[in-house]
């Protein structure tokens, strides 16, 4: 049965993912507000103060705190939400390691802005490129409705028995963070229906109060080995657990994503742009115009970061005559963009072919249509066997 | 009707963006399919503001800032100073102005009409506070024609309630009403 919502609000991306959370019915929120995430974590504590949110709201001093008692929630065996973007996510590093060393479930949406380093309060995505190793599965939307039904079906992935990893939401700020567009905001009962299935599994570990349970204690040998060899295989799994929650929630609701990428005009492509984000929204309408001018280049949307999509990637990139990927950040040690280097790390599988990679976006630096235009003329040149320029610095 | 877009200037605390936004939810009334968002660094008041609002019949998929807009508004007459303001305006371009004084020149080639009202002076009155942003959103309804007032009340709703809702659509009635029209061809 598909749910038909009647609630369609012009609202912006930060107040989406409020309702998302909303529609979860989280046991615990804690989170502290910094730019651009701000408008998030205090609509989530409106919905709280009007009654309409029942939940502890937890008010830290601080975004370590904030992952520190949202992970404890998880494993007390509740749902529990937190917020944070650059500053804030760096801030809680250690404690995001320990979340996702303890598998514990939660679910967090960074909104991506530069890091520390050079003050910057723009949109950038180098801070979740800097926690990419940290265990945690990251997710990357592209525009407001799916902020909210990636949330919800972040939920179905995080809970899961089979996966038990938290999850981090990520979206650019400004660009989405402060983007009003019109976003239907599912009935509860029909986001109740959807997450009731992770009630009919196993219950999962949880901390007991008085309880002789622990937690946290020392890893040793093997037994630290194995750990994290659980850890890694559990993510592995979330890939193909991944793309089934996305066919599920598109059945559900009418909207679905792909899963861990969508291929945009690829199946006839000479030439693929891959691109994260709210550029890709921007990179459609590039690709449409190309593809009016008889170049045949076809657009991937990386939603997955952490587990790297590599089978569904290396299924669309095969056989292609070159590759452009558009990162918003950069990957220090490499002289590239980090998504640049890993699918440059697909060439084992699908061979070797032209690979370009675009730096643009930093700082809120703007990623217009001249520039993915341009983007796509270099591949094109590239696929053609003409020189062409490996790594390119924009605007 | 084909996309629209309409790039605001302001000042922080003029309520640009909000006007940005309520332009966005009274098209989204009428249908469309609407895209608005502000670009600023810190929030300070009277900063320069930039907000974006996009609306068409088809899905807005570009997620980026406005650079060819069909219609500027602005709300600070001293940001007439920007250098490049009607750098990229179209054909046919619209602008919407508070200001006191009346309208003097023609810019750019490509400006067709501006509506020009002291939007301040009508905020004052029926707000009591300097926000002259929905009153200007009135003025764009009367010089363009591409949403209707009524929709504009209803978007208003999204925003606002009770006296303040009733306020600011007066001060809206009063800019579709009282705007002066200057037109070119």
């Amino acid at each position: 049965m598909t749910a038909r919502s009647k609630n369609i609000k012009v609202i912006t991306g930060n107040t989406a993912a409020a309702y998302a959370v909303l529609r979860c019915r989280p046991d615990v929120v804690s989170a502290y507000p910094i730019t651009p995430q701000s408008e998030l974590v205090e609509q989530l504590a409106k919905f709280h103060a009007d009654g309409l949110l029942d939940c502890e709201y937890v008010a830290v001093e601080g975004e370590n705190s904030a992952q520190n008692v949202a992970c404890a929630a998880v494993m007390a065996g509740g749902r529990a939400f937190t917020a944070t973007s650059s500053y804030g996510l760096v801030y809680m590093y250690d404690t995001m390691l320990q979340t996702s060393g303890y598998r514990a479930p939660l679910v967090m949406v960074n909104v991506n802005r530069e890091p520390p380093g050079i003050h910057a309060v723009y949109s950038g995505q180098q801070d979740m490129i800097c926690t990419r190793d940290s265990g945690w599965i990251q997710i990357v939307v592209e525009n407001c409705q799916e902020i909210l039904d990636t949330i919800i079906m972040s939920y179905r992935l995080a809970e899961d028995y089979d996966i038990q990893l938290p999850v981090m939401v990520n979206y650019d700020g400004y660009y989405l963070s402060f983007l009003a567009e019109s976003v239907d905001i599912p009935e509860q009962e029909d986001v109740d229906r959807f997450l009731a299935p992770l009630k009919e599994q196993p219950q999962r570990m949880k901390l007991v109060a008085g309880a002789g349970t622990g937690c946290g204690s020392h890893g040793i040998g093997m037994g630290f080995v194995e750990y994290r060899k659980k850890h890694m295989a559990a993510m592995e799994r979330s890939k193909e657990l991944w793309d089934k929650i996305d066919q599920d929630f598109k059945n559900e609701f009418g909207r679905g994503y792909g899963g861990q990428i969508e291929s945009y005009r690829c199946d006839d492509a000479d030439i693929v742009l891959v691109a994260t984000g709210s550029a890709v929204g921007t990179a459609r309408t590039v690709i449409d115009a190309k593809r009016e001018q008889g170049i045949k280049v076809g657009l991937v949307k990386l939603r997955f970061f952490r587990p790297f999509p590599v089978e569904k990637l290396c299924h669309i990139l095969k056989g292609k005559k070159a590759i452009g990927v558009l990162d918003r950040s950069i990957c220090f040690g490499w002289n590239c963009g980090p998504v640049f280097q890993e699918v440059c790390a697909l060439t084992r599988h699908i061979g070797i072919m032209p690979m370009l990679s675009f730096i643009d976006g930093l700082a809120n630096m703007d990623i217009t249509k001249e520039h993915i235009s341009g983007m796509v003329d270099e591949i094109y040149k590239a696929s053609q066997n003409k020189p062409y320029q490996e790594l390119t610095w924009l605007p | 009707m084909s996309a629209k877009e309409i790039r605001f200037h302001g000042r922080g605390g003029q309520g640009a963006v909000l006007a940005a936004r309520m332009l966005a939810s009274a098209c989204a009334y009428e249908g469309k399919h609407v895209a608005s968002f502000p670009m600023y660094g810190f929030e300070r008041r009277g900063m320069p503001v930039v907000a974006f609002t996009r609306f068409d019949t088809e899905p807005v998929r570009e997620k980026t800032q406005i650079y060819t807009p069909d219609c500027l508004m602005v709300i600070d007459p001293t940001l007439l100073e920007i250098g490049n303001l009607y750098e990229g305006l179209k054909p046919g371009g619209v602008l919407i102005l508070n200001s006191p004084k009346p309208f003097n020149g023609r810019p750019s080639d490509n400006l067709e009409k501006a509506g020009v009202i002291n939007a301040t002076q009508v905020a004052l009155c029926e707000i009591g506070r300097d926000i002259p942003n929905t009153c200007l959103i009135g003025a764009l309804a009367a010089t363009t024609g591409w949403v209707t007032l009524e929709s504009i009340f209803r978007g208003f709703g999204d925003y606002l309630e009770g006296d303040m809702l009733e306020r600011n659509i007066r001060n809206a009635q009063r800019g579709y009403n009282e705007v002066e029209v200057y037109s070119w061809d």
